[in-house]
């Protein structure tokens, strides 16, 4: 971050609270440890050594809906599940944000079936969208820097 | 067709006047619903027959009579023989006995075909539907139940089904 | 298309008290309801437990949480098409889904694979059952708290993602397999790939083990926990490196050989204990078996064509496209309405890393499966879990999940 330049002899440093909060929003996003089907593997992988998500700060998936403000959505989500993910968007704490990984929970994705929702976005409210069936770790990451430069544009009268 | 195979095949058909299939060396024993209990004791007892690998259903329809084949494939560990018995039904809501008694993994096996085809077992120990939720209505893999598929998003038709689209709110 | 339903429907509870003891309903143990979205469940599995203080009176299974409706998808896709849904049936095997589609398939048409084909489909079935495995071993060694077999495990199976995705374009849905042989040759880099993974992975094997195979607090959780006897695993179904942990000797790869399995000289590793512990030892032993299979097929790799030569089945090579006729004619054919299959029935099983992975394939004439029924190994794997919890503690319930290894695509499929 640098801060430490900005801060001069003072010790102090000046900015707007919207920038401080969206900047501490975006560097401690804890994603929740939460995955449907092919897509939790790739999610995994992000996670692991190779890719490395906790680059981004975000090396703590929390398995309780209550202390997680991100969810990823990574896999199908069946008609049997749809209540269920519901409830654990709910459960999360405000603010929070939902990750549609996969071709799957984007958009139904090869399954257009009776079984299948086709499209996440009608259960739970989605900010990213990430392509892919799966999406590569790379693609998942790219999603979460995209919802990063969400995050650190949204504006202090959105927030109540 | 093996030694063992044959033996087994023959006793099948002298015991319960069955009838048989081949196809590519695989061997089908059609039983009427009645004897699948009887005919299932007696693999498992007397041709070490000890496993049941699987048991599923195939629907018909049109047809009615018979609409469903209810199929059970058996291993043998000790000749590393497979048998495939087939089991026809009628009508639209038919039943049959369960193989709980003999072979217990028959109970998920039994709920699943149970939920997707809608035949009964009689005296199943816990007949509840396994893969669909428990309030579905109709039973997805009978060939008159539609697939159920949404009409696909073009640059055309965006506009029409994007406004039709129950998109979740916060 | 019925509306989707997102509220939680507290009756369904109603169903299943039945299914509890008395003692539930007085209040004298306790229900407790695990999953859908717990983290040791390895998915959506949903579990109500049935507890006796910290200890397990009974497990009650609900399952569908990811249900697809792949088995009536495919019947609305031509054998052709119907590949890429296989992939997605069993996530972490999917070259073996291939496999056994395309086996099935063969065997309906009676259509010939060429030794180069089937070489090839062994050697990315065996590291695509390594790298199950691994899956299997950072996640199971990750419930029991050993967190960093987590990230070496998946630093290997990258390399085998690797060379997926040289062969086929895709990490994970290869859809490399088709009916006749395969979507194509594999590219010149393949073979110096594999080799220089079969170079690292023994020692890398021995790092795993290190870290847990003596490891006092991985024995506390593993051995004599969940101990499954042969004649159970039987009884019930179960196959596959469970089985083969009760000490039955049964791999499907020696005893119905299958893709030239015939040729390869490898063990299949037992042990008589039927614990954690001993799934644990077997599954290890089974990645090196795996290894020696890769070895043998890729030394002895024949050359020649890797799809059948059967135009009535397998498309033309584009080569041929611009100068012949026919060709164009069996290559519009096969990609607008398919091929027909024969009226009748086929089985076909494989031994996939969890266990007996069947197909019952039935055709009607038509280009399109009639019926198609995936007799998948963790579906009934699964169903032991009650025998093996029953007297444990909950905390070893999440090595009980881990040590059956299921995935949940694969039993709801």
């Amino acid at each position: 971050m640098g801060v430490e330049q900005k801060l001069g002899n003072m010790g102090i440093v000046t900015a707007k609270l919207e920038d401080v909060v969206n900047w501490a929003r975006t560097k401690a996003m804890w994603p929740m440890l939460f995955g449907l089907a092919c897509c939790a593997i790739e999610m995994m992988a992000a996670q692991a050594a190779n890719y490395d998500m906790s680059r981004f700060g975000m090396e703590l998936m929390r398995a309780s809906p209550r202390q997680s403000d991100l969810m990823i959505v990574a896999g199908r989500v069946s008609r049997k599940m749809a209540p269920v993910l519901r409830r654990l968007y709910d459960q999360m704490p405000d603010p929070k944000w939902v990750i549609a990984m996969g071709d799957c929970s984007s958009c139904g994705g090869v399954f257009n079936n009776y079984a299948i929702v086709p499209g996440v976005d009608e259960v739970v409210p989605v900010d990213v969208y990430v392509a892919g069936c799966p999406p590569r770790p790379e693609g998942l990451i790219h999603g979460i820097l995209t919802l990063h430069e969400k995050v650190r544009n949204q504006k202090l009268r959105d927030w109540a | 067709m093996g030694e063992h195979i044959d033996k087994t095949v023959k006793a099948l058909v002298e015991r319960f006047d069955a009838s048989i299939e081949e196809f590519r060396g695989e061997v089908s024993v059609f039983l009427q619903p009645d004897q699948i209990v009887a005919a299932c004791t007696l693999l498992r007892d007397e041709f070490d027959f000890e496993m049941l690998e699987d048991e599923t259903a195939v629907d018909y329809w049109p047809e009615e009579t018979p609409r469903f084949h209810v199929i059970y494939h058996l291993y043998s560990y000790k000749h590393n023989e497979r048998i495939r018995l087939r089991v026809p039904l009628n009508g639209n809501n038919p039943s049959l006995p369960t193989i709980e008694g003999v072979y217990p993994n028959a109970n998920w096996y039994e709920r699943e075909v149970y939920d997707m085809f809608g035949i009964n077992y009689e005296g199943h120990s816990d007949l509840r539907r396994i893969l669909m939720p428990h309030d579905w209505e109709g039973h997805p893999l009978r060939k008159d139940y539609p697939l159920g598929h949404e009409e696909i998003m073009f640059t055309f038709n965006f506009d029409e089904i994007n406004a039709r689209k129950r998109y979740a709110k916060e | 298309m019925p509306e989707i339903n997102t509220h939680i429907d507290e009756s369904m509870l109603d169903g299943i008290t039945r299914l509890v003891t008395e003692d539930a309903i007085e209040g004298k143990t306790m229900l407790l309801n695990m999953g859908p979205q717990h983290p040791s469940t390895h998915g959506v599995l949903r579990l109500l437990l049935e507890l006796d203080g910290e200890f397990v009176v009974n497990v009650i299974p609900d399952i569908g949480f990811l249900h697809t409706g792949v088995e009536k998808h495919m019947e609305y896709k031509t054998f052709e098409k119907a590949v890429v849904m296989t992939d997605r049936l069993d996530y972490l095997n999917n070259i073996g889904n291939n496999l056994v589609y395309c086996l099935a398939v063969e065997k309906l048409v009676d259509l010939d694979v060429p030794p180069r084909a089937q070489a090839i489909r062994v050697i990315l079935t065996e590291l695509q059952r390594i790298s199950s495995h691994l899956v299997w071993l950072g996640t199971h060694a990750l419930d029991l708290a050993a967190m960093s077999v987590f990230l070496y495990c998946f630093r290997e199976r990258e390399m085998i993602l690797d060379i997926m995705e040289m062969c086929s374009g895709q990490r994970m849905m290869t859809s490399y397999f088709r009916p006749g042989g395969l979507w194509r040759d594999v590219p010149i880099e393949f073979e110096d790939a594999v080799r220089q993974f079969l170079r690292i992975f023994p020692a890398r094997i021995d790092e795993y083990e290190a870290l847990l195979t003596k490891n006092p607090l991985f024995l506390e959780r593993t051995q004599h926990v969940g101990v499954l006897k042969a004649e159970d695993a039987i009884r019930w179904g179960v196959t596959g490196p469970s089985l083969r942990a009760s000490g039955v000797a049964h791999d499907l790869r020696k005893v119905r050989p299958y893709s030239g399995y015939e040729q390869y000289d490898f063990d299949i590793p037992t042990h008589t204990d039927g614990d954690t512990y001993a799934r644990y030892l077997v599954r290890m032993e089974e990645m090196r078996q795996s290894l020696r299979i890769v070895q043998q097929a890729l030394d002895k790799l024949p050359y020649g064509p890797t799809r059948s030569n059967n135009r009535k089945f397998v498309p033309p090579p584009r080569s041929e496209l611009g100068h012949s006729m026919e060709a164009v004619i069996h290559h519009f054919k096969l990609f607008t309405e398919g091929f027909p299959a024969p009226k009748g029935a086929v089985y076909v099983a494989v031994e996939s890393p969890r266990g007996e992975l069947g197909v019952y394939l039935e055709g009607d004439g038509g280009p399109k499966p009639y019926r198609i029924h995936w007799r998948t190994p963790s579906f009934a794997n699964l169903q032991v879990l009650k025998l093996l919890a029953k007297g444990h503690l909950v905390a070893d319930l999440v090595a009980l999940i881990g040590t059956i290894d299921i995935v949940l695509g694969d039993i709801d499929r």
